[in-house]
This record gives C-alpha cells, structure tokens and sequence, in this order.
C-alpha cells in the first residue's frame, strides 16, 4: 500500500504548482526507494526508461529549419496566402487540418504533423488570418491567444483519436504487449484498431462541431470588443 | 539500413552544436549552467543507444544504465531549480520578414512542405524496401526530411551560413526550456511506477471498493480511473498498465466476459481523453503553448477540456454496450 504514497506525491506536487520536472524527479526516486529498490537500482531504471523514452524527443531536429524560415517570413506569407483564399473561415480551417490530421495519423503518418512542424509555421498563422480577415481588423490579444489554442487542440486531438486507428503505433502496441506477456493471450493489434475507429468518428464530430462554433465565437467577441472600448480596431496587424 | 539510432545522434548533435553556442552567448545571464543542461541532454542520446542496446540484449556495444540514470539527475536539478536561462534571440525585425516574404512568396513554404513530404514517402513507399529499421519509417522519415528540408531552406532563401539556423532553432530551444524534457521524465515515472508495483496495489484498493456483479459501474471505473489517472499522470501509457492490472483484466474480461479488444482499446482512448485535460502532458499541452508563444500555457487545455468530457462518454457509453 505503501508505495501509493508516489502518486500522493506527484498530486500534492501538481496541486501546489511546483516546477514539474522537479515533481516528476522527487516522485520517481521517492516512489523507487519506497518500493524496495536500493539507489543504484533506482539510477539504473532512470536511465534504461530515459534511453528508451528518447523518441518523443525527436522532433527538435524541426526547430533549426523553421527557424531559418521564420526569419525569412514564413508566417508573414503563410498569413498572405490565407488571405487570398475568400470562402475559408478560421473554424473550416481548422476543421479541415482536424480532418487531415486524423487521417493521416489512421495511416501511420503521426510524426508528419505536429506542433513544431506544422502548427506554429503554418496552421496557426493561417488560423488566424482568416480569423483577421472575416473581422476586417486585427485580432485583439486574447483572441489571437484563443485561435493560436485552438490550433493546437485540432492538432492534439487529431492525432491521438486517429493514430489508434493504425496498427503499429504505439499505443496498439503497448496494449497488444502488455496482455499478451501478462495475460498470454494472444491479440491480435488489428482487432483493437477496428476498436478505434467508432471513437475516432467521435471526436471528429464533438471537436469538429466545436472548431465551426468557433467562428460564431470570434464574431460575438470581435463585435463586443470593438463596442467595449467604442474604437475602431486597428486596420493591420503588425505581428 | 538506416538505423532509428543513427537519428538520436543527429538529435543529440542538435542539442551539443546549441550548447556550445549558448556558452558563448553573453547576452544570456544563465549561460553555463544553460550550456550544461542542453549539452548533458545531447550527450545522452548517443549514450542512451549502450543503454537501449543492452536493455533490449540485441548486440553492439552495450553502456551500464546507471550514470545515465544520475546524468537524468543532474538534468532534474538544473531545469527544476531554474537554472536555464534565454538569451536574447538572434533574428530579423518585422520589416525584414516583410521583405523578404514578399521577395519569396509562396516558394517559402516549400522546405516547409519538405519535411512531411518526405516523412510520407518514407513511411509508406520506402517503408517495405528494407531501407529502414523495421518499425520506425516515420521516425526515421522526419529526421532525413528535415535534413533535406535544411538543404532545400539555405536554397529557397538564399542562406549562406549554417549558423543561422542553429541560432534561430536555439531561440527556440531555449523559448521552451523544461518543458522539452518533461515527456521523456514522465515515461520514466511510469516505468518507475510499474516496477515498484502500483497497479497492482491499485487495484486491491479497487477490488475492496467496487460491489460485485455490477457492469456499469465496473465499465466507468474503468474508463473514469483511466481518465483520471492519465491526468495525474499526464501520460495514458503509464495508466494503462496499472488500470487494467487493477479493473480492466480481472474484472471486466475475466469477471464479466467482455470482448478483450473493445475493452482495452476503449479504455487506451478513454485515457487518451485525460491526456487531453492535463498539463502534465506536456508535450501535447505546454510545449505547443511555448511553441506558439501563448501568455496562458493552459490555453490548449481549455480549449480541449470541452471536447475530452463528452468523448469521455463516448467511449464509457461504446464500452458498457458493445464490449459484453
């Protein structure tokens, strides 16, 4: 019962707001010290996991060629081409890159897109351009701050309801490896993927829905602002 | 064949080449201990190869795992006690990108385009041409589709020096700070977790809790510990193994009949939707909030908290119905 007390940690950690690397740290030792491993052992299940854990890592090869880009003006062009395109809102937009993501990621294709490669570059400044230009003024702080979040979300919940759909992913794997060695059955990954699909389809709709609302969102918000401070909005974003 | 290992190094390249250049970054009051921390995070990657190597017992050189389980250490008191620190970015003015996009157009976005160009074609046509280590196409796609993408980026734009993009990638780098880290330490907390036994201490605590015979409730324990133990954990890979140790296996497979895959797949995803809801995920919440330089780091968990609820019922309601 004892080594419970490690997940007591990490929620007493959260709850007061302390650095999470930190949490995470004091946890892990704490909870491996209390479950009957001695230091080295303790080190050496640090490292093992670490090592093994090294490819969510991976995607900081992308930050070197989006940032030549960014100095180079590749959201100042990615908010151009937007604005050419007339009948794209900012939640069809997003709605559309939901839809993109969560079928690339059903094949596989999960580090194709991703926070760093395709949302700060162009998904997020496109996001927000359209917002711009169906308003016909700059957007004020907070709500660039909300399309800048609900870029990521269309990101974030494409991947994790598509991927599943794709047998050799990780998540498939750890359930398939897990019940197989623990439980020795023997199931098969394409069995749960067929699993995911009804939930994929799911979150397509709830998020999607709420990616369209979002459009009414940013009018009633855009219009509110603009009679708040009785002003007309700035004609041009600087950013 | 192209190894997945041969892309930590590059990886850990990455981090060493920015390392050295933070030490010579004056305008960063943190400089050193900033250095140390990125040029320890690099060294462990090619490191960690010894160390995966003997963990998975297949051949080449084999490292013992424990000094770099205190190398993890030192990363921990350094990023935990803020000793990271930012110099001021090397870029260009507004006006310049400006410019520049107009001089570009949309040419801009084809190194862009590069990297998941790139990745697909490896995924998918190379994959089965035993080019790549079984397994890892995509991975090993994204780390060669952002070398191309470099190669094609110094084109487009008519960059000279490789120094630009390491600085303007380190700006990057050092916007995100820990929170680049945290994913990989949350891995090694759920491993750590499993080893000590909390899943199965969990669920004896559930055992004693949940009345008999009843499916409804055994379903949403199911899903709702899943869902809460992701937040907690911010990862459902280190919820899965102790819930369905607790509830999943023994009592709705074994128990009640369920159909394996329906159970486990579903309740993967009803902690997918926790992950959703947590800044303990960090590499799906916090580093997109630092990647798009939002003042609120909560601003993508807001606005997938009202998506993750109802997908909770989902997957509950698709679970109690059509696993039994």
């Amino acid at each position: 019962m004892i080594v419970l007390l490690g997940v007591v940690v990490v929620i007493l950690g959260f709850v007061t707001r302390r650095n999470p690397v930190l949490v995470v740290g004091v946890a892990g030792v704490f909870t491996g010290l209390i479950g009957g491993m001695n230091p080295l052992e303790v080190l050496a299940a640090f490292g093992r996991s670490f090592a093994d854990s090294r490819s969510v890592t991976v995607f900081a090869v992308a930050l070197p060629v989006i940032g030549l880009l960014e100095r180079y003006g590749l959201r100042e062009q990615a908010r151009r081409l937007i604005a050419r395109l007339g009948a794209l809102s900012t939640g069809r937009f997003l709605t559309v890159y939901l839809l993109v993501r969560q079928v690339t990621a059903a094949f596989g294709l999960t580090s194709m897109c991703g926070p760093a490669q395709t949302v700060r570059p162009l998904v997020a400044p496109m996001a927000e351009a359209a917002a711009e230009r169906s308003a016909g003024a700059a957007l004020p702080e907070r709500l660039r701050e909300k399309v800048r979040s609900y870029s990521a979300s269309a990101d974030t919940v494409g991947v994790f309801f598509g991927e599943d759909c794709f047998v050799a992913i990780g998540s498939i794997l750890l359930i398939t490896g897990f019940v197989n060695s623990t439980y020795h059955q023997n199931l098969e990954p394409t069995q749960l993927a067929l699993w995911a699909v009804p939930v994929a389809v799911c979150a397509f709709l709830v998020h999607g829905a709420r990616l369209l609302l979002l459009d009414r969102q940013l009018q009633r918000e855009m219009a509110l602002a603009a009679a708040e401070h009785d002003l007309p909005l700035p004609k041009e974003s600087n950013k | 064949m192209i190894k997945v290992e041969w892309l930590y190094w590059l990886v850990g390249l990455v981090f060493v080449a920015m390392a050295v250049q933070m030490a010579a970054d004056r305008s960063n009051p943190k400089r050193w201990t900033s250095a140390a921390f990125w040029g320890l995070l690099g060294l462990t990657f090619p490191y960690g190869t010894g160390v995966a190597n003997a963990t998975a017992k297949n051949g080449g050189w084999t490292l013992p795992a424990e000094p770099l389980g205190a190398a993890v250490l030192a990363l921990i008191v350094l990023a935990g006690f803020n000793f990271l620190g930012k110099g001021v970015p090397v870029t260009s003015t507004a006006e310049e990108r400006k410019a520049s996009a107009t001089r570009l157009g949309s040419r801009i976005f084809v190194p862009a385009l590069t990297i998941p160009l790139v990745a697909i074609v490896c995924a998918s046509v190379l994959d089965g041409s035993g080019l790549f280590e079984t397994g890892k196409a995509t991975l090993i796609g994204l780390g060669i589709g952002c070398l191309v993408a470099l190669g094609v980026g110094m084109l487009v734009t008519g960059e000279r020096k490789p120094s630009v993009p390491l600085h303007s990638g380190r700006s990057m780098l050092e916007a995100m700070g820990s929170a680049l880290l945290l994913p990989q330490l949350l891995a090694v907390l759920g491993s750590i977790f499993a080893l000590a036994g909390v899943g199965t201490q969990v669920g004896r605590l559930v055992h004693d809790v949940l009345p008999d015979h009843s499916k409804y409730l055994a379903v949403l324990a199911y899903c709702v510990g899943m869902f809460l133990f992701t937040v907690i954990m911010g990862n459902a890979f280190a919820a899965f193994p102790v819930m369905t140790a607790a509830i999943g296996w023994p009592v709705l497979v074994q128990q009640m009949h369920g159909d394996p895959p329906a159970v486990l797949a579903v309740g993967m995803l009803a902690g997918f939707c926790g992950t959703l809801c947590t800044p303990m995920a960090a590499n799906f919440n916090i580093v997109p909030a630092t990647l798009l330089e939002l003042k609120d780091q909560y601003g993508p968990i807001k606005a997938q908290i009202p998506t993750a609820l109802p997908l909770l019922v989902c997957c509950t309601a698709l679970m109690a119905f059509f696993a039994f």
